[in-house]
This record gives structure tokens, C-alpha cells and sequence, in this order.
């Protein structure tokens, strides 16, 4: 008999029916759930005098609409504080938790789920943010979801979803010293497309992927959807049990025994069979930057931006009105363009890993004239963690704003805004037309040493010259 | 709510040209920060329609000529991006009632199927000469005939492709997924019950 991948042992186990139009009911674990794309799911549950079906497996925070300037109540912003008073409004009527600013534990949904141990793995996990995909560093398949399907879950515990076909990602050999997991993943969408993984979820493996730190596979994770992907995923091990365990949602005592049991059942056998494999030499990878306006337009920090003939038919309309938008030019250097805002944060990167590994680059060093660097811990957990540490003091020091959770400057739908035409180095997931918050705005994807580098140069630089030593003997 | 049956969408067309349009660019995030969707139909394509000053720009959800249009024509990639079904909210309460196109994002046509908007594949050849079509006589009706899986237009039939559950719960009426999935409670507490990490792992 032949295997089964992770994916389909998991949604074979959560299969609750087929639909008469050939979908699968499936049963959703874990609900997470945040402001913005909730309210309106509340209240159609409201019309129709329904209740939620699971409501202890249901948690929501605020996230997207909140200030990160002072966690204050009421907020400054009037349409904030009523999409906040919404959500508590609609916790209480319908009974669910949430991860207020009061609480301590509040923070960007991707980043509070798996730091309280609620996210594990072989669960099915749904959110109205398509970064749920991050969820999958932990052997779980957890799924994007419009607000309508929030509906749905609220009511039934249910999606009604296509079975998806498998792509497994193996990614080999060791990422050099300045290459981190958020240039593996633009690689992978730079390869595979920005609609190659449209109707796939995503399994990475590899030795690269398995030797990362679980914070480096949720940022691999978290971009799956900007590859087209629905969902990505990477096969529980050691890492992932270790970090789970003693988390305040964990199995805890003799169920997290019992639970370790479940978790190394649900990961892909050696022979399960992939609808596609792709392979990818991860020792040859380096740093990388975006030049356009989605995320698969990217190229390593060396390169040149291509040239238009240089590409396919198919992608050489975008390509132009990105060189349009961005106003480059074809053939360009990225390394030294100039930036005006450098923003560290949001659900890709923003964990205490990303903040520690840019804060080796800041130490000492000052942010460039003219640049406006902000720095946005993930959770209010994050915060702490890495006040405790004095990141926060080498940040300042350095000219950063030192921010409260949030997704802030992700997406432009709080304060934190680009103006005009103003170029700024991110460490967030999407570079399209607008998505900063200025219809003019320029986004340049890369990791965050990237992110922290170029705010401390006022331009676009290799992170590899600036790395200090002891990083560089990092491998 | 009983949804209605759709089998079949006739109306005006109109063309957004490109690939890769994202979910910012259908709606910027700025317009997510009201409670409802019910204004959501005055901010489709907003940033692509309206400059600084809320100065009028050249778009075709502008046009005057294409006002009324209830059938949207797209290139690949369609709606790629973020979940917000502020997306698809803002399409059809301005009036689009079917999107054809190459390709489209799977969050994207999944909230366009919970909304009852079929999504329509054509090859890329077909989108051109049909976009083509609506820009040279824009008042001209299309029709987008689910049962019998073809775009119309002119003297043209086209065989279209759509995915096949959406297809059938348009054409039955049985796109409205939470009364269809609550019918099933004693199934889904059968295969919650069997899942480990709900029995705390006690099995
Ligand atoms: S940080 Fe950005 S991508 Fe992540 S949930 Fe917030 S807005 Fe979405």
C-alpha cells in the first residue's frame, strides 16, 4: 500500500461528508478570528438567529485596524475603536475568546495562534486572512477564508472545499550566512509564479527547511499564498513538539504524551505520492529583493532588474507596469536605490528571531538621514520578550520607532502609512500598487537584516557586508 | 434564505485589462474599516478610478459606455491577494454579476461562489477577442449560459470552462453552504468526536 501525504490524512480525518456538488464538508479545528473581516459574518449569523457551533474553538484579536502608537482605549481613530467595540460586542453576545490589548497576549493573529499553543499539528485551522497559511510550520493545513466561509465556520464548524492536489517543495543543502527563510520563499514564488501553486497546497521538506527554527518555517509558510498556494505546510518533528510544549494552549501532562503520538502519525509517509516535486539547491540562495508589484517579481540583491525581452509574453504586461509604477528602469540595480521608510513587521516577520538577528545588524550603528525606520513586534509577547532583551534600546538608539502589536504599515488600513511616492524597504509579504497605504507608494520586499540594513544605509545593500562576524559563522 | 438558481447570466460587458490584479488594487484597504459591506459597491477599483482629490481618472468602471455592466472580462491571476471578500462585495454591489476570465485566484473565486457570482475560465485567445468585442460595440449583450457551459456573444458561442461544484450549486441553487452543511450536525459531531486533539487526546 502506498502512503498518504500529511495533507491527505488530515483532510481524510476531518472529512465530514461529500456536499451534492462533489465538495467536501470539512470539519475546522481551530477558528481564528480578527476585526476587520469578521463584524459582517456576525451579523449574518444574527439574521438568521444562529448561534456559533464551537465557540471554545473560536479566538479572536485585533490586529489590522489598531494603532501600534499607544494601545490606549478609546483609540484616537473613531472607526478603529468601533470595529474594536464590534468584536467585543460580538465575543460576548456569541461567547469566544479575545485576545484584547488589555490581555497581554494580543498580537498579529499569525503570530498569537502558534504562540499560545494553539496552533498544533494534524488540526485543520481556518482564518478571514489568507496569511493563515502560516499556520502550516506546524504540520497543520489551515486555510484563507472569505468572509462568508467565516459564517459558515461560526455556524457549522465547516468549510465546503475542493480537495486540493499536493506540490512537495524540497529545498536542499544550506542556506549561506545572509539567507534566510524569507529569501527562500521568494525564491520559491519567484521560480514557481505568483499563480503557479492556484489549486496546490505546498509541502516543504528538505534539509534546509528542516533545519530551520520554527519561526523561520512559519515565514516560509506564511508567503505560501503569494505563490498562489491556498495553504502551505512542513512536517512536525522534534522543533515543532519542543516548541509547542508548555505553551498556555498546549496539551499539557500526560496529554502532550499522548498527543506526541497523534502528531508524528499525521506526517507525510516516505512513500507518499506528490502530484508535482520541485527541487530547489537551497546552498546557492541569496539575498533577495522585489523590484515590482507582486512577489514573484524578485531577483537576488546583485542582480539587475530584467530586462523586458528578457522575459515571457505572459509577464512582460506586468512587468512594464511595475517598471511604470516603481519607476525603474529595465536593467537596473536594485543595490542603491534609495529609500525614504523601512518598515520591520508584520506576520511574516516579526517574530523575536527576526527582531534579534536585525538588532545584530542595528547595534551601534545609526539609521540613515531622512529615513523614517519603524520596528512592529508581532505580539505584545514579542514585545516584552525582546524588551527583556534590550532590543528594544538598540533599535531606539538607532533612530527606530519602537512600536505595540499590530499589523501596522503591512497594509494601510491604520495610521501607519507611506506618503506619496515613498520607497520603502519591507519586511512584510506584498508589494502591490497601493498596499502601503499610499495609491503611489513603493514596496521592496526582502528579510528583515535586509530591511535593517538599508534603513541604517538609506539604501538598498547587501546585508552581507554588513554582517557582523559571529554571524557570519553562524553555519 | 433560499438562494436562487443561476443558470444563466445576461448583461453588458466590461473589460478590466491586466494579469495579477490583487485584491488592494479591487479594493484598497482603507475602505475595510467600515462594519458593513453595504458600501462597498462605491469603492471598486477605487485608487485605479479616483487620484488625489478625488480627481476622476480614466478607468472603465468610469466609462459612461459601460455603466450598468453586469458581466466582468479579466485576464490571469484574477483577484490574487488578500481574502477580503470586500473584493467580490464591492464588484457585485456595483453591479457585476459573473466574472469571465483566464484565471483566478482560488480565495478570490471561492468568495465570488459564496456570493453567487460564477467565475468563467476562457482560453486567453477567446478573453482577448471577447474584450475586444465589448470595447468595439459596448452596449452589446453577453450571456453566460452555465448549464450548457458557454459565453455568448454577437454571433459567437463559446465553449467556457467553470469548476464544477460551482457550477452545480449555482445551477441547483444550493450555493448557500451554511444551511447545506448544517443539515449534517450529527456527522459532524461523529467526526469531531474522532479527532484526537478535541477529546484531549483520549482515544
Ligand atoms: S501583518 Fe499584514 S499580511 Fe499579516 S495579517 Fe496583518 S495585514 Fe495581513
Amino acid at each position: 500500500m502506498t502512503g498518504k501525504s500529511l495533507f491527505h490524512k488530515i483532510w481524510d480525518a476531518h472529512a465530514v461528508r461529500e456536499l451534492p456538488n462533489g465538495q467536501t464538508q470539512l470539519f475546522i479545528g481551530l477558528h481564528l478570528v480578527h476585526e476587520v473581516t469578521s463584524p459582517q459574518a456576525f451579523q449574518m449569523l444574527r439574521e438568521r438567529g444562529l448561534r456559533i457551533m464551537h465557540p471554545e474553538r473560536t479566538f479572536a484579536t485585533v490586529d489590522h485596524i489598531v494603532p501600534t502608537t499607544s494601545q490606549e482605549r478609546p483609540f484616537a481613530d473613531d472607526m478603529a475603536e468601533a470595529m474594536m467595540q464590534e468584536l467585543e460586542k460580538n465575543a460576548r453576545d456569541f461567547g469566544i475568546t479575545v485576545f484584547h490589548p488589555g490581555s497581554a497576549r494580543q498580537g498579529i493573529v499569525h503570530v498569537i495562534g502558534p504562540e499560545l499553543g494553539l496552533t498544533q499539528p494534524g488540526m485543520t485551522i481556518a482564518c478571514g486572512d489568507s496569511h493563515t497559511s502560516t499556520h502550516g510550520a506546524f504540520g497543520s493545513v489551515a486555510f484563507g477564508i472569505g468572509t462568508s466561509q467565516v459564517r459558515d465556520v461560526l455556524a457549522t464548524q465547516c468549510l465546503a472545499m475542493n480537495r486540493l492536489k499536493v506540490r512537495r517543495i524540497e529545498v536542499s543543502g544550506r542556506l549561506a550566512p545572509g539567507v534566510y527563510a524569507k529569501d527562500v520563499i521568494l525564491e520559491i514564488i519567484r521560480r514557481l509564479g505568483v499563480k503557479g501553486g492556484i489549486g496546490y497546497a505546498y509541502e516543504y521538506g528538505g534539509e534546509v527547511i528542516s533545519r530551520m527554527s520554527m519561526e523561520e518555517r512559519m515565514t516560509v509558510c506564511n508567503m505560501s499564498i503569494e505563490g498562489g498556494a491556498r495553504c502551505g505546510y512542513v512536517n512536525p518533528d522534534q522543533k515543532t513538539y519542543e516548541y509547542i510544549k508548555g505553551r498556555p494552549y498546549a496539551p499539557q501532562g500526560t496529554a502532550f504524551n499522548r498527543a506526541l503520538d497523534y502528531w508524528k502519525s499525521i506526517a507525510s509517509d516516505a512513500d507518499a505520492p506528490y502530484d508535482d516535486v520541485v527541487e530547489i539547491n537551497g546552498s546557492q540562495l541569496e539575498p533577495m529583493v522585489t523590484w515590482g508589484i507582486n512577489p514573484g517579481q524578485a531577483i537576488s540583491v546583485g542582480e539587475r532588474i530584467p530586462k523586458l525581452d528578457s522575459l515571457q509574453a505572459a509577464e512582460r504586461e506586468t512587468a512594464s507596469l511595475a517598471l511604470n509604477h516603481m519607476g525603474f528602469t529595465e536593467g537596473d540595480r536594485i543595490l542603491g536605490k534609495r529609500i525614504d521608510v523601512a518598515f520591520l513587521g508584520s506576520c511574516t516577520n516579526s517574530r523575536l528571531s527576526d527582531l534579534r538577528e536585525a538588532a545584530g545588524i542595528v547595534k551601534g550603528n545609526k539609521v540613515a538621514k531622512g529615513v523614517r525606520a519603524i520596528v512592529v513586534p508581532g505580539s505584545q509577547q514579542v514585545r516584552l520578550a525582546a524588551e527583556k532583551e534590550g532590543l528594544d534600546r538598540i533599535f531606539t538608539d538607532a533612530g527606530f520607532e519602537w512600536r505595540y502589536a499590530g499589523c501596522s504599515m503591512c497594509l494601510g488600513m491604520n495610521p501607519d502609512v507611506l506618503q506619496g511616492r515613498d520607497l520603502c524597504a519591507s519586511s512584510s509579504n506584498r508589494n502591490y500598487i497601493g498596499r502601503q497605504g499610499s495609491p503611489t507608494g513603493r514596496t521592496l520586499l526582502m528579510s528583515p537584516a535586509m530591511v535593517v540594513a538599508a534603513a541604517l544605509a538609506g539604501a538598498v545593500v547587501d546585508v552581507r557586508e554588513l554582517l557582523p562576524t559571529s554571524q557570519l559563522a553562524r553555519n | 434564505m433560499t438562494p436562487q438558481q443561476i443558470a444563466a447570466v445576461k448583461g453588458r460587458g466590461i473589460v478590466v485589462r491586466g494579469n495579477d490584479v490583487d485584491t488592494d488594487r479591487i479594493i484598497p484597504a482603507r475602505y475595510l474599516r467600515e462594519i458593513t459591506f453595504a458600501r462597498m459597491g462605491e469603492y471598486a477599483f477605487y485608487d485605479e478610478r479616483f487620484g488625489a482629490q478625488g480627481k476622476v481618472k480614466t478607468h472603465p468602471f468610469n466609462d459612461p459606455r459601460f455603466q450598468g455592466a453586469s458581466i466582468l472580462v479579466v485576464n490571469e491571476n484574477f483577484g490574487c491577494g488578500s481574502s477580503r471578500e470586500h473584493a467580490p462585495q464591492a464588484l457585485m454591489r456595483w453591479g457585476i454579476q459573473a466574472i469571465v476570465g483566464e484565471s483566478f485566484a482560488d480565495i478570490f473565486s471561492g468568495n465570488c461562489g459564496m456570493l453567487g457570482v460564477p467565475t468563467i475560465y476562457l482560453a486567453k485567445p477567446d478573453v482577448e477577442r471577447l474584450m475586444d468585442f465589448i470595447e468595439a460595440i459596448p452596449g452589446a449583450e453577453i450571456e453566460v449560459d452555465l448549464e450548457k457551459k458557454v459565453v455568448k456573444y454577437g454571433d459567437v458561442e463559446i465553449q467556457a470552462r467553470i469548476n464544477e461544484s460551482m457550477r452545480e450549486s449555482l445551477v441547483k441553487g444550493t450555493w448557500d453552504t451554511t444551511s447545506l452543511m448544517l443539515e449534517a450536525k450529527d456527522e459532524i459531531r461523529k467526526t469531531a468526536s474522532a479527532l484526537p486533539y478535541l477529546t484531549n487526546f483520549v482515544s
